[in-house]
């Protein structure tokens, strides 16, 4: 039992879960989003900093949620910093892609970071629970939103 | 249906000798028999993830015994037709069976007629069928409903919709810490504006009762009707709606081990007859011309077009089903699980019961400290546990509490201590695997 649970939750995962990173209120963000899951009340806000060219100089986020989706945020916030927007739209694209369909490799999205790639593709054991689908797309929703210049999102 | 495995002894009909919806009820075994009742349950002896399935999510949902099953197949099988018109044979078959359905509902709630029984999609349609047609009708701007802080949703949005249609005010009665009804609080809420009462029986996030004999009586004092959400509250004990002097009681079938599709409405027959239409089509009118339509009395006003036939046939059959255990038997054994599960899980170390009012049906929710309620859940559904997580469709009770979410373990008359310990296990190995 713990066996398969373990492909679910990795120890990475948990850790990240227990002690995001990036948890804070960025004071100086030039976007945000809301994002909230009703079905099981998870929330969080994304907050990012953008440069005049569009790069993402930082991000962190804020909320309440399961380990998975606690993770999933922390990670993303890790990879993003320093990516341009259409870096971050790439990402998140490929990030859905993996937690959605079997068989997609998200070190064929090119050159981003190994370890940070490697770390995200730990999140890809939800694909075998349906139902935490969401939760670990929660924060990526959110952060295209607030790039895109939305406020608030939701997923049902 | 297997004699040898049924607990309950109820007889098949047989439609060619007899017309079906008269099938009278055994007398109920004398102890309770927890392995003949679960063996009445099909499902039951399903295993999830090669694991025995631990169903403890009957709050939203009971399964249906096998007695429930056949009805509804004998229904499809043998006399299947639409009901309240036909001359033919199985028009009339199926609708002594349906209109038979409702007379167990009455009896089930000892209405005094069976005209005070309308059957909705659930008790979600039954409260919006109340607040739209009795409130749409009687409800002015500055009038006041009180509900309790403990409401589902579904007996909160009507009214709500209802404030922004007719500028009426809602008040709610607090809870404190344990989940008990503030009693004095309603008392002090209650004046010349209040018309309405709309609370639960039993809080389907707490488990707590609400002492709703007491609750009618200052309501009516004040001369203010009150409808009651009998969701969590038909399951688990024996409802006389007389006795409790009630304007309005709803309940959902598929909660009671009856199929979904199909709740119930009870009223007042007085209150009913003086409501206009819900909606409006077949089978509600007494005659129809283009320039005037006159409605029929209830329940049939309030049921336009074809009901769910086989759909409350086979609450009736779950009606029987449960009436021949005995409700005071089932509330007797689940507050004997009930007991066993608040100890077990109190001493899982982290965990809260969230709920512990004086009064309770066998409803545990409970969050432990450090693991989201829905990693819990998914934790304990590999050992083949089905358990509840979120918020229970009352955010209020979830906010009270400053939660997002707790996990809920809802007790059947199926369940058992042994299910009990799957779970405080799986909640030990639970609190192991995420440290």
């Amino acid at each position: 039992m713990f066996d398969e649970l373990r492909d679910l939750y990795q120890e990475v995962i948990l850790d990240h879960g227990k002690s995001p990173r990036n948890f804070r209120h960025l004071e100086n963000a030039t976007c945000l989003a809301h994002g909230n899951n009703p079905i099981c009340g998870d929330m969080l806000v994304v907050y990012l900093t953008l440069d005049d060219d569009g790069r993402i100089t930082d991000v962190a986020f804020q909320g309440e949620g399961c380990a998975i989706s606690m993770a999933s945020a922390s990670m993303m916030t890790e990879i993003l910093k320093g990516k341009t927007r259409d870096e971050a739209k790439r990402l998140y694209e490929g990030f859905h892609d993996m937690c959605t369909k079997d068989g997609f490799d998200l070190s064929e999205l090119g050159d981003f970071d190994e370890d940070a790639i490697d770390r995200l593709t730990m999140l890809s054991g939800v694909r075998e629970f349906p139902i935490r689908v969401k939760c670990a797309t929660l924060a990526w929703h959110t952060m295209q939103a607030a790039v895109d210049g939305e406020q608030e999102i939701s997923t049902e | 249906m297997n004699e040898e495995s049924t607990a309950v002894d109820i007889a098949p009909r047989n439609p060619q000798q007899a017309l079906p919806g008269d099938n009278s009820t055994a007398a109920p075994p004398g102890a309770y028999d927890i392995e003949r009742i679960r063996a009445d349950f099909p499902i039951l002896k399903q295993k999830v993830y090669g694991k025995p399935l631990v169903y403890l999510d009957n709050g939203a949902s009971a399964q249906k015994p096998q007695h429930v099953l056949d009805a509804m197949n004998e229904a499809y099988e043998t006399y299947y037709s639409n009901v309240h018109r036909g001359v033919h044979w199985t028009s009339q078959a199926s609708t002594e069976s349906f209109e038979g359905s409702r007379k167990k509902v009455a009896a089930f709630l000892n209405a005094a007629s069976e005209n005070e029984i309308i059957f909705t999609r659930g008790a979600t349609e039954a409260i919006n069928l109340v607040a739209a047609s009795w409130g749409g009708a009687n409800l002015n701007p500055g009038d006041e409903v009180i509900l309790s802080h403990m409401e589902h949703h579904s007996n909160i949005v009507p009214w709500q919709i209802l404030r922004q249609q007719k500028g009426i005010e809602l008040k709610i009665v607090p809870i404190d810490d344990d989940g008990n009804f503030l009693f004095d609080e309603y008392e002090k809420m209650l004046s010349e504006k209040t018309k309405m009462v709309a609370v639960t029986h039993v809080s389907n996030a707490l488990g707590t009762i609400v002492p709703v004999e007491d609750v009618i009586r200052l309501a009516h004092d004040k001369g203010a009707l009150v409808l009651l959400d009998g969701c969590q509250a038909v399951p688990h004990m024996a409802v006389d709606v007389q006795a409790l002097d009630a304007d309005f009681y709803v309940f959902s079938g598929h909660k009671l081990y009856g199929p979904t599709g199909i709740g119930v409405l009870w009223g007042r027959e007085d209150l009913l007859n003086a409501m206009p239409p819900y909606q409006s089509g077949g089978d509600m009118i007494s005659s129809v011309t283009f320039e005037k339509t006159t409605f029929k009395k209830s329940p049939h006003r309030f049921e336009a077009g074809t009901p769910a036939i086989v759909e409350a046939i086979g609450l009736g059959a779950a009606l029987d089903y449960v009436g021949a255990i005995g409700l005071g038997n089932i509330s007797a054994h689940e507050q004997g699980v009930l007991q066993y599960a608040s100890e077990r899980l109190q001493a899982v170390e982290g965990l809260r019961i969230i709920g512990q009012a004086r009064e309770k049906a066998s409803i545990v929710s409970f969050v432990i400290d450090g693991i989201h309620a829905h990693d819990l859940g998914t934790f304990v559904d590999r050992a083949g546990v089905a358990v509840r997580v979120g918020h229970h469709c009352a955010q209020p009770v979830m906010e009270r509490y400053g939660i997002a979410a707790t996990a809920r373990a809802s007790f059947g008359l199926y369940n058992t201590r042994n299910e009990v310990d799957v779970l405080t296990d799986a909640l030990t190995d639970a609190k192991e695997f995420f440290g």
